[in-house]
């Protein structure tokens, strides 16, 4: 069903954990479907690079592993560079995910975001492309009805 | 322990030994087809009546009252579907519940879209138990067909099928049962519980895949489903999956003369679960009714974790369980059943499925217990719902 990759970034995950007095934090998605995600991230104010991200999970191994992943492609960037971080490269590194978990990397992405929003409010800055978070991951999904 | 620990019988069994031993002349030896008239198609006819009569017995039915078909779905499509075009002069009413596997939801779904039904779906309580009275009220004069699931597959919970039974049978409406999980775990007799129609399938007591039945009592006028022969007694057309029948009969006749120590052992087994589970393990809650349960299920929700990745943690130590969670449910809400007994979505999204089979021993569980309370902590550890739990706490 999941690629290795994927299965090495669920069974291992990278950067579990929390950061204390983080420099931003974000957490998207809902336990109502399954699945939510909460970024760390510890940023240089002057060099705007992030030096330390940790995550934490409550979903599928889908959303463990995009959570792993992305803690592992936005260290050592900078707040520029780690927008460019998108849920197709999270998914990217990890040799693809089965379509109807395309979502958990779409979650990932927003998990970061919602975590440099954190940070750009607390310091009163702006980042270039960033919007305020969903607060819901799945409001433009819909559902699929079965056809008779 | 490197061997596997398959605790997904519910899901489906191990064809027995001795069903496939039955089974395999049927394929190279007795290959006739049982409608031919040469006497080289005798034996398998013979053996196809053998099957069915055993089946029969088993239910306490009339040999031809048991229709093969290609297993429980095709059992439970058939029943809706046919009662509901046979008897739609009388009424359009089904009444179903809320727990009952898809091939029933479903089903009333297309006769309600479709068809121009009219379902009542009845709502269960805490343990997934129909209420008498909720049924009663829900009765009209346009009722047609009564159909509720003898124990249910997710939690194990078992219904009050022969005071359903009676109901039924008082308002003269016809009565189906999906015993899918049900035949040969526990004790049926279509009389005493007036049973009309039943659905049931080989693959959940060691038999074969593909095969199933529906038995309907003499006297019910529903129609063929499947056209183009005189199989059946021509109602069900097709030639007839005479190794599969062979394999049911075996395997029904095995797990009746088993049933009562079986149940034994395995409610014993299945407790000690539960009790291992709910005693060592912070945070978790048994689904379905304590007493009136499938002999072989265990249902349990953790909370803070998502099932998904607890069934591939467990998987990677070699144990084959099964969720209800919305992943593994293939949308974004988690199993209807436990939404139906009033479980909110987060602690539906943990569940975790065990059902043991007459092999499962104690030292399995007892291996099973001690890595999941291993990994239920590690994925809390990962979890931010525990974290903010935790913090509040505090």
């Amino acid at each position: 069903m999941y690629s290795e990759k994927v299965m090495d970034h669920f069974q291992n995950p990278r950067n579990v954990g929390e950061i204390e007095d983080a420099s931003g934090v974000g957490t998207v998605g809902n336990a109502k479907c399954g699945d939510i995600m909460r970024i760390f991230l510890d940023i240089d104010d002057e060099t705007h690079v992030i030096k330390d991200c940790k995550f934490k999970t409550f979903g599928c191994g889908a959303a463990v592993a995009t959570s792993s992943m992305a803690t592992e492609l936005v260290i050592g960037k900078t707040i520029e560079e780690a927008m460019k971080v998108t849920n197709k490269a999270v998914m990217e590194a990890l040799d693809g995910l089965p379509p109807v978990k395309v979502h958990c990397s779409l979650l990932a992405e927003e998990a970061i975001h919602a975590a440099l929003w954190d940070y750009a409010q607390k310091n009163h800055i702006e980042i270039e492309g960033l919007s305020k978070p969903k607060s819901d991951i799945h409001e433009d999904e819909e559902e699929i009805e079965e056809e008779y | 322990m490197n061997k596997l620990i398959y605790l997904d019988n519910a899901a489906t069994t191990k064809t027995a030994p001795e069903v496939v031993d039955a089974m395999l002349p049927y394929f190279t030896e007795y290959y006739g087809n049982p409608s031919s008239v040469y006497d080289f198609a005798a034996e398998t006819k013979a053996a196809v009546t053998k099957a069915r009569h055993r089946i029969a017995e088993v239910l306490n039915a009339k040999t031809e009252e048991i229709y093969f078909t290609a297993g429980g779905s095709e059992a439970d499509n058939w029943a809706l579907k046919a009662a509901f075009e046979a008897y739609k002069g009388k009424g359009n009413h089904i009444i179903t519940t809320k727990i009952e596997h898809h091939a029933i939801l479903h089903t009333c779904e297309y006769l309600e879209k479709v068809r121009g039904a009219k379902i009542t779906y009845l709502d269960v309580d805490e343990n997934g138990i129909v209420r008498l009275e909720d049924l009663e009220k829900a009765i009209t004069p346009e009722t047609i067909l009564i159909s509720v699931m003898f124990a249910n597959n997710e939690i194990g919970s078992i219904q009050p099928i022969k005071e359903i039974g009676m109901i039924a049978r008082e308002h003269g409406i016809l009565f189906h049962t999906d015993a899918v999980q049900a035949f040969c775990q526990l004790p049926i007799d279509v009389d005493e519980c007036n049973i009309d129609m039943l659905s049931s399938s080989a693959h959940k007591i060691n038999g074969p895949k593909g095969i199933g039945f529906l038995y309907i009592r003499k006297g019910v006028k529903i129609r063929s489903f499947v056209h183009g022969g005189a199989q059946e007694r021509k109602r069900r057309a097709g030639t007839e999956n005479v190794p599969g029948i062979v394999g049911y009969g075996v395997a029904a006749d095995r797990a009746a003369r088993t049933m009562e120590e079986r149940a034994e052992k395995e409610i014993e087994l299945r407790d000690y679960l539960i009790s291992r589970i709910t005693s060592e393990i912070p945070y978790v809650k048994l689904n379905g009714d304590p007493v009136k349960r499938l002999p072989n299920n265990v249902n349990v929700s953790f909370q803070f974790i998502e099932g998904e990745s607890l069934l591939l943690m467990l998987d990677g130590c070699g144990i084959c369980g099964s969720s209800g969670s919305a992943c593994t449910s293939g949308s974004l809400d988690p199993s209807h059943v436990l939404l139906a007994i009033g479980l909110p979505h987060e602690i539906a999204h943990g569940s975790l499925r065990l059902s043991l089979s007459e092999e499962t021993t104690k030292e399995e569980l007892d291996y099973t217990v001690d890595k999941l309370k291993e990994i239920v902590q590690n994925l809390r550890n990962m979890s931010p719902l525990y974290e903010d739990f935790i913090k509040k706490q505090k």
